[in-house]
């Protein structure tokens, strides 16, 4: 079983605004990241990861909760105490020292002897792959280079904890790709704990063993990758986490997992999957991802199939967007061209009456938010 | 459009006010050569370097051929212990200031505290009041104390306290360390504190990171605040005047002295000399400031 | 205690500041009020201070005198009042002047190209460097009856064939003025140009997109934007200005007295410290307000820096 390299228990951190009110940035946090594991925290701007990153690292102390890395107690620990290193959003290079004195500064606060201090330098430079460059200034540089010199330098303290601050965030986007997998690539051969940062949804889908999705301070939903696309917990999460089709209603009846949901819109009851704890006669949302909406001519299920007219399609090239009216409601569905063809027919015309089926399976309830 | 497009006028007026700022300046750099003893007239350049005629009658030997009143300059002890006066005052004051005022840049920038806005008011008095204000207020502050101390030990008449190079360099800092902590905190406005936290989250305490990297970092303000306190304090008058004593004259308040004296050629070789130290030593620092960019 | 000073953060921010407060407290804040207490004072016969409250010195700055012709108790002495005038009046002027010389030279520099603005405004500075006693001193060179100006005249008027007189121009407040405006200039040109060199290109060509020729362009664009670099200059030169008395001594003779003057001999002359005192404080309250209002309306402070 693996241990627990950081712990967040029920912590809050409040700041005062410009206004003079007080602001939870981080409102009763509590979460585990396992050892070795590449963790996402996930969300819009001021949504609390920055805030909750810059707790581990040393930087904010909590108002209150505790902090634990590996196991020890550390919340009001200096950062230069603490077993854990940071990758900033900007870098933070040391303008004033050349590449060398930049990654050599951490291992120089340790006191090591000069030789293993080369030593270290220049294989945490060639890990990076920009060996021979341990002479030049940290504005002599491209971006990317700059980005792994501020990886190099804190990975050459091998920590137990890598922090990293939306890191690839001023990056171009070509640029950002490559690095995504090379920094996976990289975590999984130095096997430290990452903590990653970002408001870009599909960099931590692709890096991640586990996100947690945050907004106005808590943690909404902590899954992989996987359960947080598929099994989003709320429609905040669904709505954030790529794109879905909404219905709200009233549960009306529960068995096992699923869930039967009467929606005044579609004056219909719509029957799909339970996620989160939701009982009968509560509010909840209907939620089905556009790739997952069939479309036909006849209805394909006794249940759960709706007509709908075509109002706009959008030719995407390995998909077509069809928006359709459905009793009133905008509905948006993926449809993949699995045929090859010129011919519009072939896919939708606009005008065209449709059967939609959502699938119970592909279809989620889930709190309202 | 040419965006370097300038009406004839402005630049005939540039010439001009150029030439208002130059045409004293030379001027009273050639009289440093003149072979006259009042320098009311100019009386032509020394040339020879021989027996020297001055104004019909004079006669003087000099060694020093045209130079012969940077000469005299460097025989003149009371000059030469202005000078020394000077330089002490302008190096202590500026140490002293350059450090305390960088420490309330610092602390203006980085910290709230109680005391910040008192703080932010009296560092901002100095810039918006004339000079001569503080100047007799500090005059004031030190002829009432050393009264009342003096009359309270009865010391005897050499023993007592009284204004010197100390009260000199006490208000130079005074008036310097608002300056400095203007320029300082200039420059901290642009200063990302992530650079301080990636120090210590490298494991540097805050006192590695003041060192080693906010310092090397602010360094560049540091120095202008430095150099602005070192010029500010060399080109006092006012406050000089209203606080020196016996034995703590200044070159300015000598040349002062001189000027409603007679004058000799004497001042504008000083000025000369002067001037040429200050903008060589101007130049330098520039050329060391942009070798390190 | 170290663990005070290792976590309590305005603790740090205290004790940072503590070094220039004690300076700032002992050296101005103590000597202002200390200059308030004595202006309210008398003096005493042998030149110092019987501490009291009377407002004698204030009323004497207002015209009120007790040394009048004809054994009257008391009249109206103006001295005083036209003192203060002179010093207003001189500041004003100089400003004006100054902002007239200064705005066209820092347009230039600012519209030069980038590389050669340095040299420029080095240019500028070097004047600043030699010694404001020794700058006086030029002018007195230049302006003596048989100084360097004249001294031109004289040579032209000679090979012209035109009888000269000498003019009379040290010791005339023409005189003052113009060591004033020689003094204080590069104090305005550093923040108007600031201000101009901030104006971006772009700004000019849409201007001229829109069809405002260049006067029009300089009346709406330039002009306005580069307010807070005229304001910043007038500070930095009114109140110096207000306050300086070497200028008006060795250029001015007897003939110009200011409110420098009057506080400098009160102090070393006359030997009166409580109305020395009174004198100065008027002066600062003077300054202060004109800094006010010209503060409070257009804000200033970047520039100054700059500066």
């Amino acid at each position: 079983m693996a241990s627990i390299a950081v712990e967040m228990r029920d912590v809050v951190k409040t700041f005062q605004t410009p206004e003079g009110t007080h602001l939870n940035a981080v409102d009763h946090v509590s979460l585990k990241i396992d050892d070795g594991e590449f963790f996402s925290l996930l969300g819009s701007s001021g949504c609390g990861k920055t805030t909750s990153l810059r707790m581990i690292a040393g930087f904010e102390w909590p108002t209150s909760g505790e902090l634990f890395i590996h196991g020890k107690p550390m919340g009001h620990t200096p950062p230069y105490q603490r077993p854990v290193n940071t990758v900033f959003q900007n870098y933070a290079l040391f303008q004033h020292m050349s590449i060398f004195e930049n990654v050599a500064f951490g291992l120089e606060m340790e006191k090591r002897p000069k030789f293993d201090i080369q030593d270290r330098v220049a294989r945490a430079l060639e890990m990076v792959q920009l060996t021979g460059l341990d002479r030049r200034r940290p504005r002599q540089l491209s971006g990317g280079q700059q980005q792994r010199v501020a990886l190099a330098r804190a990975l050459v303290k091998v920590p137990d904890v890598l922090l990293l601050d939306e890191p690839l965030g001023a990056l171009d986007l070509k640029l950002r790709k490559e690095m995504q997998l090379e920094l996976k690539a990289l975590q999984q051969k130095v096997g430290i704990t990452f903590v990653y940062v970002t408001h870009d949804q599909e960099e931590a889908l692709t890096m991640s063993d586990r996100i947690a999705v945050m907004s106005k301070g808590k943690v909404m939903q902590l899954g992989t990758p996987v359960e947080i696309y598929e099994r989003p917990n709320c429609r905040f999460v669904a709505d954030f986490i790529g794109e879905s089709n909404f219905f709200e209603g009233k549960i009306t009846a529960t068995a096992g997992d699923q869930a039967t949901v009467f929606v005044p819109a579609l004056n219909a009851e719509v029957i799909g999957l339970l996620t989160g704890n939701l009982v009968n006669g509560q509010q909840a949302t209907v939620s089905i991802r556009p790739e997952k909406i069939r479309i036909s001519s006849e209805p394909v299920l006794n249940t759960n199939c709706f007509k709908g007219v075509v109002t706009q399609t959008t030719y995407i090239g390995a998909d077509t967007h069809v928006y359709l009216d459905v009793y009133g409601m905008r509905i948006k569905v993926w449809d993949m061209n699995k045929i090859s063809t010129l011919d519009p027919r072939a896919h939708y015309t606009v005008g065209e009456t449709v059967c939609v089926t959502l699938f119970p399976e592909n279809t989620l309830v889930m709190a309202t938010n | 459009m040419n965006p370097h497009r300038r009406s004839p006028l402005i630049n005939i007026a540039t010439v001009l006010v150029y030439f208002f700022l130059y045409a004293p300046i030379i001027v009273l750099m050639l009289y440093a050569f003149n072979a006259s003893r009042t320098n009311i007239l100019f009386e032509g350049f020394i040339t020879e370097w021989g027996p020297l005629r001055m104004q019909g009658s004079l006669v003087l030997q000099s060694p020093c051929g045209p130079f012969h009143w940077f000469c005299e300059l460097a025989k003149n002890r009371e000059v030469m212990a202005a000078a020394e006066n000077t330089l002490l005052i302008a190096v202590i004051s500026t140490l002293v200031s350059t450090t305390i005022g960088t420490m309330s840049a610092l602390a203006l920038q980085r910290y709230n505290f109680r005391l910040k806005p008192f703080s932010q008011l009296s560092l901002y008095i100095p810039i918006v009041i004339p000079e001569i204000v503080m100047g007799i207020g500090i005059l004031v502050l030190f002829s009432q104390l050393f009264s009342l101390i003096n009359s309270a030990l009865g010391l005897a008449p050499d023993a007592r306290l009284s204004m010197g190079l100390g009260t000199v360099i006490l208000s130079h800092i005074a008036f310097c360390v608002p300056f400095v902590t203007l320029v300082v905190q200039a420059r901290l406005q642009g200063f990302d504190k992530a650079y301080e936290e990636a120090a210590m989250d490298l494991g540097a305490n805050e006192l590695t990171t003041f060192w080693r990297v906010t310092l090397p970092m602010i360094l560049p303000g540091v120095l202008s605040g430095a150099l602005l306190a070192f010029t500010l304090s060399l080109d006092d008058f006012v406050i000089t005047f209203f606080t020196t004593g016996p034995g703590a004259t200044t070159l300015p308040i000598y040349v002062y002295g001189l000027l409603r004296r007679i004058i000799t050629p004497q001042v504008n070789a000083l000025s000369f000399v002067w001037v040429s130290i200050v903008l060589i030593a101007v130049l330098l620092l520039q050329r060391l400031q942009s070798r390190e960019n | 205690m170290l663990k005070k000073l290792r976590e309590d953060r305005p603790f740090q921010g205290t004790v940072l500041i503590l070094p220039t407060l004690v300076f700032m407290v002992g050296l101005l804040i103590i000597p202002l009020l200390l200059t308030l207490v004595v202006s309210f004072g008398t003096r005493s016969p042998d030149g110092g201070v019987i501490y009291g409250f009377s407002l004698n010195n204030y009323l004497r700055l207002l015209g009120y005198s007790t040394n009048c012709p004809g054994g009257q108790p008391a009249c109206f002495d103006p001295l005083y009042l036209q003192i203060l005038w002179r010093s207003l009046t001189l500041a004003f002027n100089t400003t004006v002047l100054v902002i007239l010389m200064a705005y066209p030279l820092a347009y230039f520099i600012a519209r030069s190209p980038a590389k050669r603005r340095n040299m420029f405004l080095f240019l500028v500075l070097v004047p600043l460097w030699t010694n404001f006693v020794i700058r006086v001193y030029a002018w007195m060179m230049l302006l003596r009856t048989q100084g360097v100006i004249n001294g031109v005249l004289g040579y032209f008027a000679g090979l012209l064939g035109i009888p000269f007189a000498p003019l009379e121009m040290l010791y005339t407040p023409g005189a003052v003025l113009v060591g004033m405006v020689y003094e204080f200039l590069p104090f305005m040109i550093l923040p108007i140009y600031t201000s101009l060199e901030k104006i971006e290109n772009a700004l000019y060509e849409a201007a001229a997109d829109l069809g405002a020729n260049p006067f029009r362009t300089f009346l709406r664009v330039t002009l306005p934007l580069s307010m807070p670099g005229v304001v910043a200059g007038t500070i930095l030169v009114f109140i110096p200005v207000m306050g300086t008395f070497i200028v008006s001594d060795l250029l001015g003779g007897r003939q110009v007295i200011l409110v420098g003057n009057l506080i400098q001999n009160q102090f070393l002359t006359a030997r009166d410290p409580t109305f020395g005192s009174a004198a100065s404080l008027i002066l600062m309250i003077m300054t202060l307000i004109v800094t006010y209002f010209y503060s409070r309306k257009f804000g200033f402070g970047e520039e100054i820096v700059a500066a």
